[in-house]
């Protein structure tokens, strides 16, 4: 679940007057912090019946869909942010699905949990079990997380599949830092949680 | 049967260019309201009935001394809460509840219309209930909502009139009749007109009916409107009033005896040439193809809020083709929400109490009166 510290960071990484797509928006907490926050026009796509129910009960527009399959139906750059919270990990081909992002947002917000954490490598370090932290509460058997990633590996990742990264943040017990090369080593070992304003390279 | 006394109707006045090119003018709408239209007249909501409905929407019908065919929705305190809205529900042209359609009286001939009766489109009938919205001074609906045909007519509303609603929700409907949607419809007409008492739509001169044709019409379609699962658990091979087979063509199944009376009690409220009109509306209906097979245009200048709701069990008008119409609102950023409703009741489910959809509903109306 997403926490609030990171709630208070997205928002203040978008700006007014903006067009919002949440991309698995959950039960629209993060939706509704947005609209309280800022003047923008926010839509959200979820998986889940049960959640979409509770975000339309919210008065939030959200569309049932998966967004490896449903994102295509949104025309390029319909959106001033798409928004994807702790989910790029559970996808099945999350490079599709950043590549989405960048076509259907001018810029998107990705955040992710942070697998290269000293509590994550010291678990599996000593314990020899897959981890299970605060950020990632479930056991192997029964997580929806598909692809782990680290910090790191998102940097890598930009340069492999061209998207420029403008802003990194690190969170790191409720604070907030700026993740740069040089600091990337400890950021990436102490950061519960990575957040990113991504945007495509160039046109294609 | 008296019906004219216990149904409302003003009669138009301004000539309706129809989509088969005839025109008409001092025609019948038969509608029926509820609840009350507020000073500011904003908190009105236009129901739009399915096939085989009419404007008796909840409570109970005077006409059929049934209890109304959206009560589960409609109502005090209800998904449309009629506490809050004013609710209009206008009888479809074609229909046969007291607006103009096929069983009326000729003024030419002196008999009944029959087959003589123009093609009508749902584009023909949206355009013909637009005048009850002037009648009543109402500039701009809260709402217009309904289910399949319904559905069909919320879709084609907001297409011709976009600056007439803040908010529209189509349930359990397609924005273009599939060949599937078609060749049920044909069935339904050819058992009709295939019954001897149909005489080529003149029967009402012969003071008979073709009940027949028109049971079959309907026991065909009440098939297409439940799912496979559902009647599986409700029937199941049980039969009906009996220990054993009998060997025989009589109803030896609780299903066979279930539609025999569903055909059996639709002929007693529904005319024959009014199926086949309304259906035939239905089967020409493709709002894409309106608007050069680009369904988005149709709602290019609408700055509606849509809510749109389909059901898992639902093969008639399947998830993918609400899906369809989703699909074209995002496409021009529209401001659109959408559930699948999960129910095992088929197409039928948007009629029945299924709480999710209740509750969803309910919570998109009353949400966005709010604001």
């Amino acid at each position: 679940m997403l926490m609030k510290p990171e709630y208070k960071i997205i928002s203040d990484i978008i700006n007014e007057n903006s067009r919002v797509l949440d991309v698995g928006c959950d039960d629209g907490t993060l939706m509704e912090f947005l609209k309280q926050n800022k003047d923008v026009d926010i839509r959200g796509i979820e998986i889940s019946k049960e959640k979409v129910q509770i975000c339309v009960s919210k008065g939030l527009t959200v569309i049932e869909g998966n967004a490896e399959l449903d994102l295509k139906q949104f025309p390029n750059k319909s959106f001033d942010y798409v928004v994807l919270g702790q989910t790029l990990q559970a996808f099945v081909n999350p490079e599709i699905v950043i590549k989405e992002l960048l076509r259907v947002g001018k810029k998107a917000v990705v955040t992710i949990p942070n697998f290269a954490h000293w509590k994550v490598r010291l678990n599996l370090l000593v314990k020899g079990t897959m981890p299970v932290t605060k950020t990632l509460p479930n056991e192997w058997y029964n997580t929806p997380n598909l692809h782990m990633c680290t910090i790191k590996d998102f940097f890598k990742f930009s340069e492999k599949i061209d998207f420029k990264i403008f802003k990194s943040l690190a969170l790191i017990n409720e604070n907030v830092s700026t993740i740069n090369n040089s600091n990337l080593f400890t950021k990436n070992l102490f950061a519960e949680l990575g957040i990113f304003l991504i945007e495509k390279s160039y046109e294609n | 049967m008296n019906i004219k006394e216990n149904i409302k109707t003003i009669v138009v006045k301004k000539p309706l260019k129809l989509d088969c090119g005839l025109t008409i003018n001092d025609f019948p709408l038969a509608y029926e309201t509820y609840g009350s239209l507020n000073i500011k007249k904003d908190n009105a909501i236009l129901v739009c009935h399915a096939l085989t409905g009419d404007q008796f929407v909840t409570g109970l019908n005077p006409i059929t001394k049934k209890d109304g065919w959206w009560s589960n929705v409609v109502g005090p305190n209800k998904s449309i809460d009629t506490n809050k809205y004013f609710v209009i529900c206008i009888n479809v042209i074609g229909g046969c509840m007291g607006s103009f359609g096929p069983s009326h009286i000729n003024p030419k001939t002196k008999k009944t219309f029959g087959t003589d009766f123009p093609v009508i489109t749902i584009n023909d009938i949206v355009n013909a209930q637009i005048n009850l919205l002037d009648h009543f001074g109402i500039k701009k609906l809260f709402s217009v909502v309904g289910g399949s045909m319904g559905g069909m007519q919320v879709l084609q509303f907001v297409s011709n009139f976009p600056e007439k609603t803040k908010t529209a929700v189509p349930i359990a409907c397609t924005s273009s009749h599939s060949a599937q949607n078609i060749a049920f419809n044909e069935l339904g007409r050819q058992a009709i007109t295939a019954d001897h008492n149909w005489s080529e739509g003149k029967y009402s001169s012969n003071n008979t009916n073709p009940d027949k044709g028109l049971a079959v019409a309907r026991m065909a379609a009440h098939i297409t409107y439940l799912s496979k699962k559902g009647l599986q658990e409700k029937f199941g091979r049980k039969l009906q009033e009996r220990d054993a087979l009998k060997f025989g063509f009589d109803a030896d199944f609780q299903i066979e005896s279930y539609l025999r009376y569903q055909g059996s009690v639709f002929v007693d409220r529904f005319d024959a040439n009014s199926y086949l009109y309304i259906t035939r509306a239905m089967d020409y209906f493709d709002l894409g193809k309106q608007f050069d097979g680009n369904l988005s245009n149709a709602f290019k200048n609408s700055k509606t809020k849509f809510f749109v709701i389909s059901f898992t069990s639902d093969w008639l008008y399947p998830t993918q083709e609400n899906k369809d119409i989703v699909i074209a609102l995002n496409a021009i950023g529209a401001d659109v929400g959408f559930v699948e409703i999960k129910s095992d009741k088929g197409h039928d489910s948007f009629l029945l109490d299924v709480p999710d959809f209740l509750k969803t509903l309910k919570n998109f109306l009353d949400k966005s009166y709010l604001r």
